[in-house]
């Protein structure tokens, strides 16, 4: 039982919660990620640390509200209760001062860039951060990326906002303008970070994907979250999340983070209509 | 007076009402029933059948019990020496244990035993009031026992009787470890897991879920806080996959994830439960240990029509207990013995649609004994199936001793241990259960956990006096 310190809106259907959990903030190194549960009847969803102070005793998570699960958490408030929280798992991403370092997020992708962009500049990297979504009001976290970021790049799908196009054409930019990169590192939608990888492959540059796909135990015990990386079955939860990007299957990774795509829905259209919110559409 | 020559018969549910739901399949026996039954033991002085239990249950002792309808007694006799009689009356393998070494075996039947240490514990667990064993004196000694199964489970209960303050960290948010993410509820209802573990809290034991230890804490930051010695029961959980083209298909399970999302987080029970798997029309299991029947009979329990059993040796040479064996095949499973799958087949979508496999021969016997079985050059076929389910074993999960690089392991990643003892190669750490033998069973792992538990005692209590226990 973890108590819910503080509870923002960051955009409809994204939320922040600041929780209270000294011995995961202790341990969390950027990359790393917690396993939640909302009650005794609840799945076990893997949620990215998004930041975490050490004296303070806290990690913050953020969720976009998508399904049964992710919806609910979203509607606790300051004060509530999160059943269970499992970390910090996964291994740490892996940082070394390598020159100039692009930290690219996605969507509720973009605060799991936040430690790591920082991470990669508290040890002497130049941090350039791209961030993007599908409009102006999606753009979150823009003034946290900032503060760990030598230069920003804000774009929407739609133009609303910083330059309209992707995250990748804006990465395709950089590079076509000459600069030298040394490191990618991507969080977000499997699609896009599948998008980064095809800019990134012809100039050998190298990206490393921080993958999400469905989990269970999340331990390494149950290979619900394999991914064939370089030919190789990999176990996300406990060889990743990070991999290099341009060694990733994304097709099978995609075709496997659907497989409960029916399930997802009849469990969030049971959920709305015991819940008359309105829901999600 | 007479011997009866067979065991009184267990009441157990019809295959074709059990495979239907998910409760008990063996329902115990009635107070009558176990009167009758233990009448039939010879009550032999050498008791050839204590010396066969890992755990050297005073067996003739608590059946005398029995018979003078002293039921406290009998589980104290029981629990002197085993803390989870209700668990082991159920999946214990007695006829390769105890009840093989029964002298009544020899002309007849033997005593059921395992079917008289339920009936002990379940009348307790009935009563709701498990007595509280003798406990020792506190020794102010603090040890961390790592993880809840039941070679973990038996250390800790029996650390705590001598008077040691014991902590279990476990990684999953419910303890048990395979008593309740593997083995399935009509084989052990997971609330007479859950009463079990009830009855090691009672002893003084702390259980913290949802620790990933090697994570949140290293073994050595476990010592700074204060723990004299640490237990490692952390099981064999690593999925074992055959290395065949189309396994990383949808709908494909490994047995630990298939049994993980039926038993811990109850998806047979979807959408009151979260957690979602899905029951396919027909499914193949692959592999012949109590596993891969567990998976089995799950199969069908979700709903699917045909479930086929494909193991690469005979019936003979299968390691599961034949009593599961026959439940498996009075349920339904359908056995495709001497078949071995050579790959998954999917369609566009990455869906599973068959499995193909070759025919083999027995050859000679291998180093395990059994006979080799060998591929049937150009005998591949096809069986269509929309899941597949691999339970061909497990191996040891890397994830605590990859942060402890001072643990000694063995080739195959279990960890090195002495035998007697169970101690490793690092200071003030003990080991046992699957993650010393690889996948065994239940008792040999609490065993282990009480030989731990005895040496780790040693170990704290030298200088003091030590205190028998019992």
């Amino acid at each position: 039982m973890y108590r819910i310190l503080v509870k923002e809106n960051l955009a409809p259907c994204i939320k922040e919660f600041l929780i209270s959990f000294p011995e995961i903030a202790r341990k969390a190194q950027p990359g790393q990620f917690v396993v939640v549960r909302i009650d005794e009847k609840g799945e076990r969803v893997p949620l990215t640390i998004a930041d975490y102070d050490r004296d303070k005793g806290t990690i913050s998570i953020v969720v976009q509200q998508a399904g049964k699960t992710t919806y609910q958490i979203g509607e606790l408030n300051s004060g509530d209760i999160l059943f269970d929280i499992i970390g910090p798992l996964g291994i740490p991403t892996h940082m070394k001062k390598r020159g100039t370092v692009v930290c690219v997020g996605g969507g509720v992708g973009i605060p799991p860039i936040y430690p790591v962009a920082r991470g990669f500049k508290e040890i002497g990297n130049r941090v350039i951060s791209i961030i993007g979504a599908h409009n102006r009001e999606l753009v979150i976290w823009e003034e946290k990326i900032a503060s760990v970021t030598d230069e920003l790049y804000v774009t929407t799908d739609d133009g609303s906002y910083g330059r309209k196009g992707f995250v990748s054409d804006e990465l395709q930019r950089l590079i076509k303008g000459g600069r030298e990169l040394d490191l990618v590192f991507v969080v977000g939608p499997t699609l896009m970070m599948r998008a980064v990888c095809e800019v990134t492959r012809p100039h050998k540059l190298r990206t490393v994907v921080s993958l999400n796909p469905i989990m269970v135990d999340a331990t390494g015990m149950c290979g619900a979250c394999r991914v064939s990386v370089g030919g190789r079955t990999k176990f996300v939860c406990v060889d990743g999340p990070d991999f290099d990007g341009h060694q990733v299957d994304f097709d099978q990774l995609l075709s496997r983070q659907r497989i409960y795509l029916q399930e997802e829905k009849k469990a969030l259209e049971r959920y709305n209509s015991v819940h008359k919110h309105g829901g999600l559409k | 007076m007479k011997i009866a020559p067979k065991k009184v018969e267990m009441p157990r549910q019809k295959p074709e009402v059990r495979v239907t739901n998910f409760d008990e399949v063996a329902l115990g026996y009635s107070e009558k029933e176990a009167q009758q039954e233990a009448r039939r033991c010879l009550q032999c002085k050498k008791a050839p059948c204590t010396r066969a239990c890992p755990v050297e249950v005073d067996i003739a002792g608590f059946i005398a019990r029995i018979i003078e309808k002293d039921y406290p007694g009998a589980i104290r006799k029981i629990k002197e020496k085993n803390l989870l009689p209700a668990m082991c009356g159920r999946v214990c393998p007695q006829e390769e244990l105890c009840e093989k070494a029964c002298t009544l075996s020899k002309k007849y039947e033997p005593i059921a035993i395992g079917r008289l240490e339920r009936f002990a514990a379940d009348w307790e667990l009935r009563r709701g009031n498990p007595g509280t064993s003798h406990l020792s004196l506190s020794t102010g000694k603090c040890v961390a026992v790592i993880g809840s199964g039941p070679a973990s489970l038996s250390c800790a209960g029996d650390l705590a009787r001598l008077g040691h303050k014991v902590t279990i960290f476990e990684a999953l948010h419910r303890p048990g470890g395979v008593l309740v993410y593997g083995i399935p509820e009509f084989r052990l209802p997971k609330a007479i897991v859950e009463k079990e573990v009830e009855y090691i809290r009672s002893l003084g034991v702390e259980v913290k879920t949802g620790y990933v230890i090697g994570k949140i804490y290293a073994i050595d930051e476990l010592f700074s806080q204060g723990y004299q010695a640490i237990f490692l029961g952390i099981g064999a959980g690593l999925p074992k996959f055959m290395d065949i083209p189309g396994e990383n298909l949808n709908g494909v399970y490994s047995a630990n994830e298939f049994l993980t999302r039926t038993n811990l987080m109850k998806a047979y029970l979807f959408p009151e439960y979260d957690t979602p798997i899905k029951i396919g029309r027909r499914v193949a299991v692959i592999g012949g240990g109590n596993v891969a029947m567990d998976a089995s009979r799950t199969a069908l329990r979700l709903g699917a029509r045909q479930v086929y059993n494909i193991y690469r040796r005979s019936r003979q040479e299968m390691p599961a207990r034949v009593e599961e064996v026959q439940n498996a095949q009075d349920e339904g499973v359908q056995f495709k013995f001497l078949t071995d799958p050579t790959r998954i087949i999917g369609n566009r979508e990455g869906w599973v649609t068959g499995i193909e496999c070759i025919r083999m021969e027995l050859g000679e016997p291998d180093e395990s004994g059994r006979r080799r079985p060998i591929p049937v050059k150009g005998s591949e076929f096809t069986i269509g199936v929309d899941i597949v389910v691999m339970a061909i074993g497990a191996g040891a999960n890397p994830l605590l001793s990859s942060a402890t690089p001072d643990l000694k392991l063995n080739e195959w990643g279990y960890i090195v241990v002495d035998e007697t003892s169970g101690k490793t190669s690092k200071e003030g750490v003990w080991a046992g259960g699957d993650i010393v033998s690889g996948a065994a069973t239940v008792i040999s792992a609490m065993a282990s956990g009480r030989n731990s538990a005895m040496a780790i005692h040693q170990y704290l209590m030298q200088g003091s006096r030590s205190i028998d226990f019992s």
